[in-house]
């Protein structure tokens, strides 16, 4: 497996250690941490300093009580945790939780190209992207920020190539053409805060590939 | 925290409870809850530290940086009715003696941390307060908080290098 070598911006990492990014793009960043011990260590850091920021909080006091009630529950039985959801295949253990451990369903856009929609709601959507080796990557509308991060295989557009691991962060201003490597199929987690545009995918998939 | 993790030490963690317990608190309020429910999170956050102390890494985490991170997830929980996306977890070896070293490392850079917020003016102060208290959004964070990470970030990479190689190893055997 290639080093990876495109990560995930400081400003969304730094989102993300604070609870404050939305859920579709924060199922990426714990999908790409899964995969990355440096962007492990980034979240980790911001985290201390969220621990600094809590070290340095004005305090408010709690109820008399709270603590012997608190006190009085250590040993109280609880239900064990569910475990969580483990890596399966391609799959980092977060994109299994979210796929409440089963193996994707796909849904055909054509051309061979397929879809696994996870989650779409008002803070956005999140999918699972399958593209054939040689297809062009489905343009999905750069509205607002998206996120992809690449699960297997690998695709390449006019920034750079994208393998296993690699993040890829598109805005309003990228222009540009993925086309999935040869090879194994290229499997992508995208995470946008626009709207689906499903209207606009198929026209452009109905395009002979050359010609993209 | 050591204590409450090995040793689950109740008078340990009743003076975890007394330090952090009123910052939690202000942490929620701050972040709109009233006192009842800001009362019920802490509550739970100060079980899930008592609860999940085994998993607290002194290598790779501060106790403060840790119980930042459960108050975080379980306000998300409570809050938006939502669970937080979370990393795989790396596994742990169990018994293995914090190096003293990497765990004198972590409290030295959290300390020079803390120095360097004190040293920044006001306003930058408080929108770093904002950032990690989740009042601002990823697009309203700049490409820098104004924060110097990068050596906290090597040092928790240190950490995660040798507990890898550990489990490595653990796996050799």
């Amino acid at each position: 497996m290639s080093a990876i070598s495109h990560h995930i911006p400081e400003p969304l990492m730094a989102a993300y250690a604070a609870g404050s990014l939305p859920r579709p793009y924060a199922l990426v960043v714990a999908a790409h941490v899964s995969m990355c011990d440096a962007c492990r260590a980034t979240v980790a850091a911001h985290e201390v300093a969220g621990g600094v920021v809590l070290d340095e909080m004005v305090k408010a006091p709690v109820e008399e009580d709270l603590k012997a009630s608190v006190l009085a529950l250590l040993d109280a039985p609880v239900d064990p945790e569910p475990e969580p959801v483990k890596r399966s295949g391609v799959y980092p253990g977060p994109v299994m939780e979210a796929l409440k451990g089963r193996p994707p369903r796909w849904k055909s856009l054509g051309m061979g190209v397929k879809q696994c929609i996870l989650e779409t709601g008002d803070t956005g959507s999140v999918r699972l992207l399958h593209i054939p080796g040689g297809r062009a990557v489905p343009d999905h509308s750069h509205n607002g920020l998206e996120l992809t991060l690449v699960l297997q295989g690998s695709f390449s557009d006019e920034t750079g190539r994208f393998g296993v691991g690699d993040v890829e962060v598109g805005d309003e201003d990228l222009e540009h053409t993925p086309v999935a490597d040869d090879g194994p199929p290229c499997i992508c987690l995208a995470a946008t805060d626009a709207p689906l545009r499903f209207n606009s995918l198929i026209p452009r998939l109905l395009q002979p590939v050359f010609k993209i | 925290m050591l204590a409450v993790r090995d040793r689950q030490d109740r008078a340990a963690f009743g003076a975890l409870f007394d330090y952090y317990a009123p910052r939690v608190k202000g942490m929620l309020m701050r972040k709109g809850c009233g006192h009842g429910q800001a009362d019920e999170i802490v509550q739970d956050v100060m079980l899930t530290v008592w609860r999940k102390a085994a998993m607290f890494d002194p290598q790779r985490a501060q106790v403060s940086a840790w119980i930042f991170q459960i108050a975080r997830n379980r306000h998300i929980d409570v809050i938006r009715k939502e669970s937080r996306p979370m990393p795989e977890e790396l596994a742990q070896e169990p018994d293995a003696e914090p190096d003293a070293s990497q765990v004198l490392g972590m409290e030295q850079e959290a300390k020079q941390l803390k120095e360097a917020l004190a040293r920044l003016k006001p306003a930058q102060r408080e929108m770093i307060e904002a950032a990690y208290l989740g009042e601002l959004s990823h697009r309203e964070l700049s490409e820098k908080t104004g924060l110097p990470l990068g050596t906290i970030k090597s040092r928790i990479r240190l950490g995660l290098d040798k507990l890898r190689h550990e489990l490595k190893g653990m796996r050799a055997e």
